[in-house]
């Protein structure tokens, strides 16, 4: 009787011990990251390397849908999806953050109303969103933006029709909806400087430049460093905005060609899961390598951890 | 003394007109399609968005589509959409909220690891699993249900992660002190540090909510039939190029933003100090 007893109790106390219970509470993730993560990706790395096509039982094939992937189709996709990235970085990295410091900076009246408003686009569906730029951009030259070139003196577009103005569309789009949360990123930041550092700067004779640069952008280094993290991600997982604006169809030239796209309709369209796999390790290294040299450049991975 | 406070005044004045520009910017898209959901959708389709403005030809006559079309599809829609987001968001706000408690408050041996995992999964894009994720939920029979939906990504590494910073500020004496009274680990969790993380899960409830509301190429892949769909599978089958159901797309598009935009006003406040307090630190 005693014996079961204690045998009972025993595991409770177990799992009321502080060396079990943050086990206990991790379990979701470790879960988690080892069925829809790990596994995922293993199987991705395992099935680049059959040639698996249609309903045939899939053939081991080496490396040869790496191979395949050097096609006009997927280099263009990769260049596409290369370039949207370093635009939308170079404007949505910089930009909110001046935005940001001017809303901090008490010179700006309803500044709360104005960060709600900005932050509203990211709440809007991509195919909403899609909706008003596909018509907005539309070829008509009454509509919104061809009647803006025109007032300016120049000749209407037919936007989504060529590659140059299909990419100012795509990043106009990111800009759009991403400006806001960015602002918001920073703005949580920006609060969490002390004062003193702005007072002491401006008795060394620091001007408003110089503080910008000398002690606003030392500060949020990290939010920078997250930011930057989370815009390579989703420049290069871009693939909804193409998809909506032109309705999932191929694109004359592919000027909407991403990714993720072709991802996308190789598996699921032409049932060739061996290229589509193949080309998700492809991106898999793109984004992971160029996030390892980031943080390794700005060292905040071992900060970050330790 | 007195040019000092007049150049601060044209900065004031500067600065605040800059600023609203951009809110407007932000704001024009909504304004334009809730202009357009008035009129027939074909006009959208052959002319584009213009600056025209016809207020004696709106009607709501778009609206009333969302109910009698197709049987009230859009509603069912909707439905789909809502369920969605209310599962996925509890399980997410649960799971990510305790594993980021433990990464933030407990030290264990393989706290570090783990918390590198969860930076690892953050930084690659979801969208190169839909392959194999796709499989697995398939091998799961869970192919056009919800649960197919939910299931991948009912924990979020984001929310882990923000989790983890917002517990890190919270006061470790509190957990201390409700040792010595003898709590358990779980009853300190529950009834003393998750009511203090109250601010995070306001800001993590509507950043999650807007992720399922509006996802679109996982539940385009595990979602087959069109009563399964949600509202933006949904409103992008309606763009077909025949045009033919554009009434419904605007006036489904307008109301398929307004809950969300509702939600996110009536909380902004908490929503931005929670995000204040989770962000990453300077």
């Amino acid at each position: 009787m005693i014996q079961t007893s204690t045998r009972k109790r025993s595991p409770i106390h177990a799992l009321n011990s502080i060396k079990v219970v943050p086990y206990i509470f991790s379990l979701p993730f470790i879960i988690f990251f080892l069925v829809f993560f790990l596994y995922p990706i293993i199987n991705t790395v395992n099935m680049s390397l059959y040639s698996a096509k249609g309903f045939a039982p899939p053939q081991f094939s080496g490396f040869s849908n790496y191979a395949l992937l050097n096609n006009d189709y997927f280099i263009k996709a990769c260049s596409i999806s290369a370039r949207y990235t370093i635009y939308t970085c170079l404007i949505l990295i910089p930009v909110p953050l001046v935005l940001a410091a001017l809303l901090n900076s008490g010179s700006v009246k309803g500044a709360n109303a104005i960060k709600s408003s900005m932050f509203i686009p990211a709440l809007t569906s991509v195919v909403m969103a899609g909706l008003f730029f596909r018509y907005a951009f539309s070829a008509n030259e009454n509509a919104i933006f061809n009647a803006i070139l025109r007032s300016l003196g120049l000749p209407a577009q037919d936007w989504l029709a060529q590659q140059g103005t299909t990419m100012a569309v795509l990043v106009i789009f990111c800009c759009w909806k991403w400006m806001g949360v960015n602002i918001i990123y920073y703005f949580s930041a920006l609060q969490s400087i002390p004062a003193e550092l702005y007072e002491s700067s401006r008795i060394d004779g620091a001007n408003v430049v110089q503080q910008f640069f000398y002690v606003t952008i030392p500060s949020v280094r990290p939010t920078i460093i997250y930011v930057l993290t989370i815009s390579i991600y989703g420049g290069f997982s871009m693939f909804a905005e193409s998809f909506t604006l032109f309705n999932g169809a191929r694109t004359p030239g592919d000027i909407g060609a991403t990714i993720v796209g072709y991802i996308y309709s190789q598996g699921f369209n032409r049932n060739n899961f061996g290229l589509a796999s193949a080309a998700g390790i492809v991106l898999l290294g793109i984004v992971l390598i160029l996030n390892v040299i980031q943080l390794g450049l700005t060292g905040s991975f071992k900060k970050e951890v330790s | 003394m007195h040019s000092i406070s007049k150049s601060k005044r044209v900065a004031t004045i500067f600065c605040t007109a800059l600023m609203l520009c951009f809110a407007i910017l932000a704001l024009m898209p909504f304004f334009f399609l809730l202009i357009s959901s008035f009129k027939p959708g074909q006009e959208m389709v052959r002319n584009g968005l213009q600056f025209k403005f016809d207020f004696e030809n709106y009607s709501l006559v778009n609206y009333g589509l969302l109910i009698t079309e197709r049987d009230g599809m859009y509603l069912n829609w909707y439905f789909n959409s809502v369920v969605i987001l209310v599962v996925q968001v509890a399980c997410g706000l649960v799971f990510s909220s305790m594993v980021g408690y433990a990464l933030g408050k407990y030290s264990f041996r393989l706290r570090n690891t783990l918390f590198l995992l969860v930076l690892v999964t953050m930084m690659i894009p979801v969208e190169i699993l839909i392959l194999p994720l796709y499989k697995q939920i398939d091998a799961f029979g869970l192919i056009n249900t919800y649960g197919g939906v939910v299931l991948p990504f009912s924990v979020s590494a984001t929310g882990v992660f923000f989790f983890r910073q917002y517990s890190m500020g919270l006061p470790t004496e509190l957990m201390e002190a409700a040792r010595i009274d003898g709590s358990t680990e779980y009853g300190i969790y529950f009834k003393i540090m998750m009511p203090l993380m109250l601010p995070a899960f306001g800001a993590m409830t509507i950043l999650m909510a807007m992720g399922s509301w509006n996802a679109m190429v996982w539940p385009m892949i595990v979602l087959r039939t069109t009563e399964m769909q949600t509202l933006p599978l949904g409103l992008q089958s309606l763009l077909t190029p025949y045009g033919n159901n554009y009434d419904l797309l605007l006036s489904g598009a307008v109301m398929s933003v307004l809950p969300i935009m509702v939600i996110f006003l009536l909380n902004q406040k908490s929503f931005i100090a929670g995000m204040t307090a989770g962000s990453v630190k300077g």
